[in-house]
């Protein structure tokens, strides 16, 4: 079990390592930074002596070398268009949208898998087919189709939500957070919910479907043979045995809700890492942008890491090795 | 009156066409610590018996009519609450241990919350019966394997613990489902004798459902024997499966391997279809003859295969597991040459070396006079077309999106190109007349046919090529004895025609009996003993074969 653990390490840095040489590509061949680190009057010689100074001259490997080396430090340099840190623009922005991913991700796995079971246990039901044609629309409407509406129906008409920012925030530490205000939570409930809609559709119809081929094997069989009530064949048997699958599309989901997040933070006008990455596109601001990769490859390396512990914890045949050959 | 009554059941299953009748004015009884055994073979309705006493019917499934009498309570009426007497009264276990038990929790968190659910005492009380409960059916040193996953057990120890769990709460009855049918033969006799004391320690009555009339013989008190929904005999099983009055008990008794003798063929009654040893098969005109000359076809030095865990970064090397070690044998030519042993003995694993689909990891196989490891090229294709395989499963064994005469073309096309589509078309046609099926099976696909049917287009496919040697692994494992007995006797037959070599892979001495002049006894990779057929049942030299031999459920009519 270490063996593999430290075997996915190796991967994970591998993986890393790769987004790091794209990233870094990105810095020093989508046009040439000196010239947009600086301005129109400056002069040849001026320029050549930056270039020296920035170590633009040096062999690739070196260069490449210690941008892996800063950027294990979260050193990106400067943003071109704000004149400061990258990583500190980073710092300020990442919180706002770590809440907003988690407050949805929490909702999408709830209500997926709480419906999912459901609709799968109840396979004809009238509120099943009710809950599974929304669900459709869930995944066949785009993200900022769904956030327009929902701003237009609480926010507009309603009026008992507000349609875009935060809301008041408190400082704590060097993290932002919006979680301890009225406002603050209220102006989080719109976008989440917008973020999480299409993947707990996806959640919904695949643990539905688990659960539907669990609830044929044997021994969901032999336990009602036993005699064993339906809550806990349901809860106890089945839901377990339907989470495996769940845990690697919900895994991979959150990654994808980080970066889906930039058009949500758009429609909402949320202040995190999406509008600073929208922003930085406009003003080709490339060191926002390569952190950015990095940091989205940080998170999908992660939470891949971590779905390979749940599987661990979850099924029990992954933790011994044992494997059956046939003769 | 009885213990269990079972009156006048009729039972259907609605489907979106037709009205199925699955069981049809069935009526038998169990008295308290008897076995009754239910015989029958697929589509019998035995298991929609076993599953409507406890109200587990699949849908569409519906009692019509009739009683389940259990003492003074009726299990078929709707109004009864049948789900309250699951586990609690009556048991019931599956064939599949494997699948029958909840690989997320310990075996322990299964019998504890069984036991919870229908007796009223505290957890460290049910632990107690619980681990009692697993050293009654023979788990040994069940204080510890309590804490176990389902996947630490082996099958045999598995079907004890779907044994346990059925008899959390003292049961009065057990149903129990072909409980041995996915067993390894020594496993399988200690599972009947666990069965058998459990009867008489609790006085339990047992309906055993199974379509291997052995086990009924050897273990059942009273048999019924079903057919299409309906009985067709009862009685003792020494009158029923001795002296059987009825047509299709006699048909199915004498489609049973006899493990006591060689019959030359099953004797078939009441079939329409011709045997291949009556016509003129039409695929020897293609056929080159050759006098079999009792020469070695296959020689087997040495062989031997570890497989190991391969990852592109090897950071814990795993112990290699050995599933062949060691194996010499020949296969003369005309020969059938028997491979046996239980699962896991490596049976499988040489056969698949053989055809050349696993290269071995060390050893030497030679077939005619070529070592096949060194064939390349033409001469690997040459060598291809003079070994074809018959495979177990007869359902994912053919592509289902292909038509049968495409599937059996496909060789011929590989191997045989400049033939022409008339050609073809002819052979296609000559083969399927030689496995005895009609010729407009040809533009039919593989699900509109029966288990049966399906392995005699394998062993068409197969003999497309016009091979010296067919290696069939478990050709007929997975069909009703009577199938069996056809699919066995076509193969005697084109063996006698065409003059073919057979390497026999099976787990089922009787089959083997029948079919192998010759015999090889594997165990864990290793070859026990080389023998002769009929020495080898007579007079097992090696300890492992009588063994199995001793094992094997006798079937004495």
């Amino acid at each position: 079990m270490f063996s593999y653990f430290l075997k996915r390490i190796v991967q994970s840095v591998g993986v890393m390592l790769c987004v790091a040489l794209l990233s870094f590509s990105l810095f020093n061949f989508v046009g040439d930074p000196i010239n947009n680190m600086v301005g129109e009057e400056t002069s040849t010689e001026e320029r050549a002596e930056l270039r020296e100074t920035l170590g633009l001259n040096d062999p690739i490997h070196i260069q490449f070398g210690r941008f892996v080396a800063n950027a294990i430090q979260f050193n990106f340099g400067k943003s071109y268009q704000l004149r400061r840190p990258v990583s500190e623009l980073i710092a300020e922005r990442m919180p706002a949208t770590l809440e907003l991913v988690i407050a949805s991700s929490i909702l999408a796995l709830g209500f997926g898998v709480l419906l999912g079971v459901y609709t799968g246990i109840n396979r004809t039901g009238i509120l099943s087919n009710f809950i599974l044609f929304v669900s459709l629309a869930g995944v066949s409407l785009p993200t900022f189709v769904i956030g327009i509406l929902l701003i237009y129906i609480f926010a507009v008409i309603l009026g008992i939500l507000p349609s875009f920012g935060r809301g008041e925030v408190v400082q704590i530490g060097f993290w932002r957070t919006g979680l301890l205000t009225a406002s603050g939570l209220k102006a989080l409930i719109l976008p989440s919910l917008t973020l999480s809609l299409f993947q707990m559709t996806y959640i919904i119809r695949l643990v539905r479907a688990e659960i539907v081929e669990i609830l044929q094997t044997d021994y969901i069989k032999f336990a009602r043979a036993r005699g064993i009530s339906n809550h806990s064949v349901y809860f106890g048997h089945a839901l377990r045995n339907s989470l495996i699958p769940v845990v690697t599309i919900a895994g991979i989901n959150i990654g994808t809700l980080v970066a889906f997040s930039i058009i949500t933070e758009t429609v909402f006008q949320w202040p995190g890492m999406g509008f600073l990455f929208i922003q930085a596109v406009k003003f080709v601001d490339i060191p926002i942008m390569s952190a950015y990769l990095v940091f989205i490859a940080l998170v999908f390396v992660a939470i891949n890491f971590i779905v390979d512990i749940l599987y661990f914890l979850i099924d029990p045949r992954l933790r011994t090795k044992n494997e059956n050959q046939d003769g | 009156m009885d213990f269990l009554e079972i009156t006048n059941l009729n039972i259907s299953y609605l489907t979106r066409r037709l009205l199925v009748t699955a069981v049809q004015d069935v009526s038998f009884s169990v008295k308290k610590g008897e076995i009754l055994g239910l015989v029958g073979e697929s589509g019998s309705g035995k298991s929609t018996i076993g599953r409507a006493i406890l109200g587990l019917l699949d849908e569409p499934g519906k009692i019509e009519g009739g009683s389940i009498q259990l003492e003074n309570l009726n299990l078929a009426d709707p109004a009864t609450e049948v789900s309250a007497f699951r586990g609690k009264r009556i048991g019931l276990i599956f064939q599949d241990p494997q699948t029958s038990l909840n690989p997320v929790m310990t075996v322990g968190e299964q019998l504890l919350e069984t036991i919870q659910t229908h007796l009223q005492i505290d957890a460290g009380d049910a632990r107690k019966r619980a681990i009692e409960l697993l050293d009654d059916v023979g788990i040994i040193d069940a204080k510890t394997r309590f804490d176990d996953y389902p996947h630490q057990f082996s099958g045999g120890m598995r079907q004890r613990v779907v044994i346990a769990l059925a008899l959390c709460a003292d049961p009065d009855i057990l149903i129990a489902d072909e409980p041995t049918t996915a067993l390894d033969v020594s496993i399988q006799s200690q599972i009947l004798a666990l069965l058998q004391k459990l009867r008489s320690d609790r006085n339990l009555a047992v309906i055993l459902i199974t379509h291997d009339m052995a086990v009924i013989s050897e273990i059942a008190d009273r048999v019924v024997v079903l057919k299409d929904g309906r009985i067709v005999e009862m009685g003792s099983p020494a009158a029923v499966l001795g002296n059987p009055s009825q047509t299709y008990t006699k048909r199915l008794v004498s489609s049973v391997p006899p493990t006591d003798r060689r019959i030359h063929r099953f004797p078939i009654m009441n079939s329409d279809q011709g045997s291949a040893a009556d016509q003129n098969l039409k695929i020897l005109n293609r056929w080159q003859l050759q006098k079999n000359t009792g020469a070695s076809l296959v020689r087997v030095k040495s062989l031997s295969k570890s497989f190991s865990d391969e990852s592109f970064m090897r950071i814990a090397a795993k112990e290699p597991v050995h599933a062949v070690r060691d194996v010499s044998f020949e296969i003369r030519e005309g020969e059938s040459f028997g491979l046996v042993g239980e699962s896991g003995s490596g049976k499988s694993t040489i056969a698949k070396m053989i055809v050349k689909l696993i290269e071995p990891t060390s050893g030497l196989i030679f077939f005619e006079q070529d070592d096949i490891t060194t064939l390349e090229g033409p001469t690997l294709l040459a060598f291809r077309r003079k070994i074809q395989m018959v495979f177990q499963d007869p359902y994912s064994s053919l592509n289902g999106r292909m038509k049968i005469k495409n599937i059996i073309a496909e060789p011929i096309l590989h191997h045989n190109s400049q033939l022409g589509q008339m050609d073809i078309d002819h052979y296609v046609d000559d083969l399927l007349a030689a496995v005895d099926l009609a010729a407009s099976s040809r533009d039919r696909y593989p699900h509109e046919f029966s288990g049966g049917q399906r392995q005699r287009i394998s062993i068409a496919r197969a003999l497309a090529t016009q091979p010296k040697l067919l290696v069939c692994d478990e050709p007929t494992s997975a069909l009703d004895v009577s199938i069996q007995a056809q699919i066995l006797n076509l193969l005697k037959d084109l063996q006698e025609k065409l003059g073919l070599t057979i390497l026999f892979i099976s787990h089922d001495l009787p089959v083997v009996r029948q079919m192998c002049d010759r015999i090889a006894v594997l165990r864990d990779g290793a070859v026990c003993e080389i023998a002769n057929a009929e020495r080898l049942f007579d007079a097992p030299t090696h300890s492992y074969s009588r063994h199995l031999l001793n094992s094997m459920p006798k079937f004495q009519p």
